[in-house]
């Protein structure tokens, strides 16, 4: 297939995995930050060719992982209410909340939709002017736009009949995070290619310049990946602490400016939880205020709630990066993707369920 | 720091309540439907044994009986519909168990108000696929349900089939070393109806796969009577049916992604969707397991009928990881090829 068999092409891949190891002269831990990158790294089992030196952790990088539970009961509110036509991405219907899932809704009677755009939510906003329509605005700087780009539409026509539920974080105060512990054993990141096509990459230079730490932006794609931790390695064993950009057929430095503004005019920065982390200072987007009749957490007034958490399961450890999916007791007896103790299980693109799902065989051969 | 993080986990889900859609994706939970609802209730031992039809045996016969119900949407799609999609589908059960079909029930739930045009043209695509396949529907059944009750039109199609002499043909029956034959391409079926589902929004000449199955199945046996079992994948895809084969068996499977035939709109559409074709459906494939030393002649025979052009041996049984499916990627690593508890979701990003 065009512009992906380049980027899976297995002899291009040995070369590179080759020159990896003739640059390696000792340990290095490197984090990826987003799920869809952990996601690429199991399916193609790319720590398996690394060098030992080579660690890779897994960040806080899945949006549906990361998701409070708190939020996941909101949308379980709102999208039982007859009224409402709820629409989300579809892999947050499978999210468990305190009680129940979307997909539980659904099978109540709620009106619960999969979209593949938001843009999908305004057009049924638009046909269904007596049903309220909302959705689930989940995800990192990449479905900020197009979130913000609903709720910019939907006022310029006028659509009172549509919100969103906003659980929009951001990665740089993540990283901060990270860096800021005295127990961090990062020492180099792949910085997320989707969310710097949006951003652009300035920010990583002053988390680069700050912190005296290297950061590669990455695509998603094997060789990418490859490529990206090549670079990161090089420039761990000259002494280097640079932003490079692998990705530089879908990032610029500045990013993409017109999204930024539509993003900057319907959203502000403000503090968010993260599931499995706790709160983080200006980590996430809120509506602005012109905007806030299209918020639906005021909309349908439901009001915060707290849910308890299994204190079993190790997900801060894992979400820093300190602990591995497989070194939790839990991991695939008590925990498994169907039965989530914590976030990292929760999405295909959260560490947990990557190991869990493409990699729970090393252990059976090795035991 | 330690007191940055908080340690914030979710407690496990009470099982659920009520049918979930996932519990008719053909995964996990469908499995559990059967295990906990159907099999408590009605105790049969041949119904036990969860091959795609029951075999029984009746005066001195032994015949092949299996029921389906088709509820696609939409009901026409490019390569066929509801009609002759639900020939296939049975004939397809039965061939499963290595039988020749002979007869076919054909029960109609319609939607009122449903047009006689769109009835006609699925109850002529039905014959045809009847007279293609050289079995007679001999016995029907209509009922009209309100507006707002079906969804067009469901469409439930049972089948009796004789099966040969001397066959013993169960996904029980894989042994380490045997072959893993599919007859061709993966996911045809799957993504054209995606593709025409609303509010995707990609063209392509795509086609479904939907075809009878049993004449390839028949010439199959005609080389070799000690194949082991044949499935259709259909809903879940190539991926739950291996995972039910090595799970019944007690064995383990190495799959080979490079030697897996995916069209490239396949491959195309899955990419964009977020989607692997391994858990797509298909509706004119089986996949076959074949002691190794027979694997040669099935291939052929295989890739001699019209229906197996890009047939392909994909994998092995082996003793490694019984009850586990595992794929040797492009690169040469590995990973597990798990069945899904429900259908596949699109990911956000």
């Amino acid at each position: 297939m065009k512009f992906l068999d380049e980027y899976r092409d297995p002899a291009l891949a040995q070369a590179i995995v080759a020159d990896i190891h003739r640059r390696v002269t000792r340990p290095w831990v490197l984090m990826e930050i987003c799920g869809g990158q952990t996601h690429t790294l199991m399916r193609y089992g790319i720590d398996d060719l690394l060098p030992k030196e080579v660690e890779l952790v897994h960040g806080p990088g899945c949006p549906v992982c990361v998701t409070p539970l708190e939020l996941v009961d909101k949308a379980v509110a709102i999208a039982s209410r007859p009224e409402v036509i709820f629409v989300s991405y579809g892999d947050m219907l499978r999210v468990p909340g305190s009680s129940q899932d979307l997909f539980q809704v659904k099978a109540a009677g709620g009106d619960v939709r999969i979209a593949y755009s938001p843009m999908e939510a305004l057009d049924l906003a638009r046909r269904y002017p007596d049903h309220e329509v909302v959705f689930f605005a989940v995800g990192f700087e990449t479905t900020a736009p197009a979130n913000a780009m609903t709720v910019w539409q939907a006022e310029r026509e006028g659509l009172k009949n549509f919100s969103i539920l906003v659980s929009h974080v951001l990665v740089p105060p993540a990283i901060r995070l990270l860096l800021n512990s005295r127990q961090n054993r990062v020492q180099g990141f792949i910085a997320p290619g989707h969310v710097c096509a949006v951003m652009g990459y300035g920010e990583y230079e002053e988390l680069a310049e700050s912190y005296k730490m290297p950061f590669v932006v990455s695509g998603f794609e094997p060789l990418d990946l490859l490529e990206g931790i090549r670079m990161l390695v090089t420039q761990l064993e000259e002494g280097r602490a640079e932003v490079e950009n692998q990705y530089a057929r879908s990032v610029t430095r500045q990013g993409n400016e017109l999204a930024r503004v539509r993003m900057d005019e319907v959203f502000e920065v403000a503090d968010r939880k993260w599931r499995g982390i706790g709160e983080i200072a200006q980590s996430g987007y809120r509506l602005r205020d012109y905007y806030r009749d299209y918020d639906a957490e005021l909309k349908f007034g439901v009001s915060m709630t707290h849910a308890d958490e299994a204190p079993d399961c190790i997900a801060a450890m894992i979400l820093q990066g300190l602990k591995k999916p497989v070194d939790c007791t839990a991991f695939g007896s008590r925990c498994t993707p169907d039965q989530p103790l914590g976030a990292p299980m929760v999405s295909s693109e959260g560490a947990c369920a990557a190991y869990y799902r493409y990699r729970r065989h090393t252990r059976t051969e090795a035991a | 720091m330690g007191q940055l993080f908080t340690l914030a986990c979710p407690v496990p889900l009470p099982a659920t309540e009520r049918v979930l859609l996932g519990h008719g994706s053909g995964g996990r939970l469908s499995a559990d439907l059967l295990r906990d609802v159907f099999f408590k209730a009605f105790r049969s031992p041949i119904l036990a044994q969860l091959e795609d039809q029951a075999t029984l045996d009746v005066g001195g016969a032994r015949l092949a009986f299996t029921t389906d119900s088709f509820v696609v949407k939409p009901l026409f799609f490019r390569g066929g519909n509801i009609g002759s999609l639900s020939v296939h589908g049975t004939v397809n059960d039965l061939a499963m168990g290595g039988a020749q079909p002979l007869y076919l029930s054909a029960g109609f739930i319609i939607e009122e108000g449903f047009e006689f045009t769109a009835l006609r043209a699925i109850t002529e695509a039905m014959g045809e696929a009847a007279r293609c396949a050289g079995v007679d529907i001999v016995t029907g059944d209509t009922k009209v349900v309100e507006k707002g009750s079906g969804d067009g039109v469901f469409i439930n199609t049972t089948g009796i089939g004789l099966v040969p002499p001397g066959l013993n043909l169960s996904a029980a029956n894989a042994r380490p070393g045997d072959h893993i034959l599919l007859s061709g391409t993966l996911g045809d079926h799957g993504i054209t109806i995606l593709s025409e589902r609303e509010g995707i929004g990609f063209d392509s000449l795509l086609e479904s796969d939907s075809a009878a199955l049993h004449t390839l199945v028949r010439d199959m046996l005609a080389v070799s009577m000690r194949i082991r079992c044949f499935r259709d994948p259909t809903r879940g895809g190539l991926a739950s049916t291996l995972n039910e084969i090595a799970g019944r068996s007690g064995v383990g499977m190495t799959l080979s992604e490079v030697d897996i035939p995916v069209r490239e709109e396949v491959r195309g559409a899955c990419e964009m969707l977020g989607l692997d074709p391994l858990y797509v459906a298909n509706e004119g494939k089986l996949v076959a397991i074949v002691p190794p030393e027979d694997s040669e002649a099935v291939l052929e025979a295989m890739l001699c009928h019209p229906l197996g052009a890009n047939s392909a041996r994909i994998g092995v049984v082996t003793e490694a990881h019984p009850g586990m499916v595992v794929i040797r990627t492009t690169f040469g690593t590995s990973r597990i090829v798990d069945m899904l508890a429900g259908d596949q979701l699109p990911r956000i990003c």
